[in-house]
């Protein structure tokens, strides 16, 4: 059977503007436009503009709705008022990840919005179908509707006002606004993002997506606005260690050995992996997630293994050239007794191995 | 884009022979296709390399690659600059950005590559 690639409502901009498109969760998307190191930089130091309209959104409503997410998700769904977002692991019976969601508040109690990793999308929707109780509760998946943009660095704010009739000023982090209007379009606007950076997630009607990707590229070229591939993303959220489904999270890892504790609510009632969960808690996890940087030449890559005195301790997940720190970095798991700052530890690259030093994460952390 | 006086593989390596030695480095096109280059990993000076080998490793942010030998032979210069300025591989693919020099063991298999005109017809079935 011919493998179908999924497009995004930008696909040909991306392409007429000389974009390398690289396959990526079953959707043809931009790895880079003018290279990855020069996106990545203009969005630390200025905006940039990225198309995430592979981006999965199911919506979740009904009078139990709240009921059922809390039963589905980790963290707590009730603290949400309208207008507010949560980031939250969703995970299986035995507390692996099935993936990491944002959910939107639109009507406390009734109704949500999930936004979940593209290359999950259709099993994030099959695993909410099976897992809710109650009838009369409807699940949706809005994504062939729905395309999203990203608008993150320090000047996204500044760009994102000339156009739309709503004052940002009022719009904190992880809160949303409905019916934001740009030129005339009706959008969901959230302060999110992936990069590390301040910024905004625009969802627009999956045909009106052109016209506000072209919009606010002319309009932010005076603050030097400048189009992002996937690449740029990586390293962004790399160097703010904000985990990726698929490299740090996984149906066989907990959100504890992942470092998302602080996103499980023990105390909400029963939930999905619950016990799993307490189980991890009580023992420890066996491995743990850690940020390492190199102290001799080499870039770490995922899967490399992780040893220490010639032992095999864990292995990496994500690792790159980070453009800010102008270091080779990286995130991975390692056996517990060894993942402590400070500690040094050996990545296997091309059977060598190459000193390495477990730092605090993340590695970059914008100023407020 | 790809001088007349080189010889190219299919893997996108050029050699610049001079003598019995040759200059090695990757051609413009790989160095687009690779993107930004942040690490090259080179051979020490003596080693042997036989043709069609792995020489050397370079890497840019997302990918890992590495440079086949186009020849036969000893290494008998590597450029460390590349070791703090990877870029120059992006900048300067032909000049600043060679690779290597190899004491080449056998000009015969020289005829194993391509020519700057045969090279760009195997691009023209590689790009779009």
């Amino acid at each position: 059977m011919k493998k179908i690639i999924k497009k995004t409502p930008l696909n040909s901009v991306h392409k007429k503007s000389g974009a390398k498109m690289i396959e990526f969760g079953g959707w043809e998307m931009p790895v880079r436009y003018k290279g990855i190191i020069a996106e990545h930089n203009v969005t630390r130091e200025k905006a940039g503009i990225f198309d995430v309209s592979h981006m999965g959104e199911i919506l979740i409503n009904g009078d139990k709705a709240l009921d059922e997410l809390q039963y589905l998700v980790t963290n707590d769904v009730s603290r949400l008022k309208k207008g507010q977002i949560l980031y939250t692991p969703m995970c299986n019976n035995s507390g692996g990840v099935v993936d990491d969601v944002l959910i939107y508040c639109k009507k406390e109690r009734e109704v949500y919005l999930l936004v979940v990793n593209a290359a999950n999308t259709d099993k994030d929707f099959e695993w909410i179908k099976d897992n809710i109780h109650q009838e009369n509760v409807n699940v949706v998946n809005i994504s062939d509707k729905t395309g999203q943009i990203s608008l993150q660095g320090p000047f996204a704010e500044k760009i994102l006002q000339k156009v739309a009739d709503y004052n940002l000023k009022n719009m904190k982090h992880f809160w949303f606004e409905e019916d934001i209007e740009i030129k005339g379009v009706k959008c969901i606007v959230s302060r999110t993002g992936y990069t590390g950076e301040d910024g905004f997630e625009i969802y627009i009607p999956w045909e009106r997506t052109e016209l506000i990707w072209n919009l606010l590229l002319e309009i932010g070229k005076d603050n030097g606005l400048e189009p992002c591939g996937l690449g740029a993303r990586d390293t962004l959220r790399l160097e703010a260690c904000l985990p990726l489904y698929g490299h740090e999270l996984r149906e066989n890892l907990t959100p504890v050995a992942a470092g998302l504790t602080r996103f499980v609510k023990l105390d909400k009632g029963d939930f999905l992996g619950k016990d799993a969960i307490e189980e991890e808690l009580s023992k420890g996890p066996e491995y743990k997630l850690v940020a390492f940087e190199m102290l001799e030449r080499g870039i770490p890559r995922s899967g490399y293994k992780i040893v220490k005195d010639d032992d095999e301790v864990g292995f990496v997940t994500s690792g790159s050239y980070s453009p800010t720190l102008r270091k080779n970095v990286g995130l991975g798991y390692v056996k517990t007794e060894a993942a402590k700052t400070g500690e040094e530890i050996h990545i296997l690259i091309r059977n060598k191995k190459v000193k390495a030093k477990i730092v605090k994460k993340p590695f970059y952390n914008r100023e407020v | 884009m790809y001088p007349r006086d080189l010889k190219y593989t299919k893997e996108h390596e050029w050699i610049r022979v001079e003598g019995d030695e040759g200059t090695v480095g990757i051609t413009h096109f790989a160095q687009k296709e690779l993107g930004d280059i942040v690490f090259v990993e080179l051979p020490e000076e003596g080693e042997e390399v036989v043709q069609g080998d792995s020489l050397a490793v370079i890497e840019s942010v997302k990918a890992v690659s590495d440079v086949y030998s186009p020849i036969s032979g000893t290494i008998i210069q590597v450029n460390q600059r590349l070791e703090d300025e990877p870029e120059l591989i992006n900048k300067d693919p032909y000049d600043e950005g060679w690779i290597v020099v190899i004491k080449i063991k056998d000009k015969d298999e020289l005829e194993d590559l391509m020519s700057n005109e045969e090279y760009q017809e195997l691009l023209e079935g590689e790009e779009d």
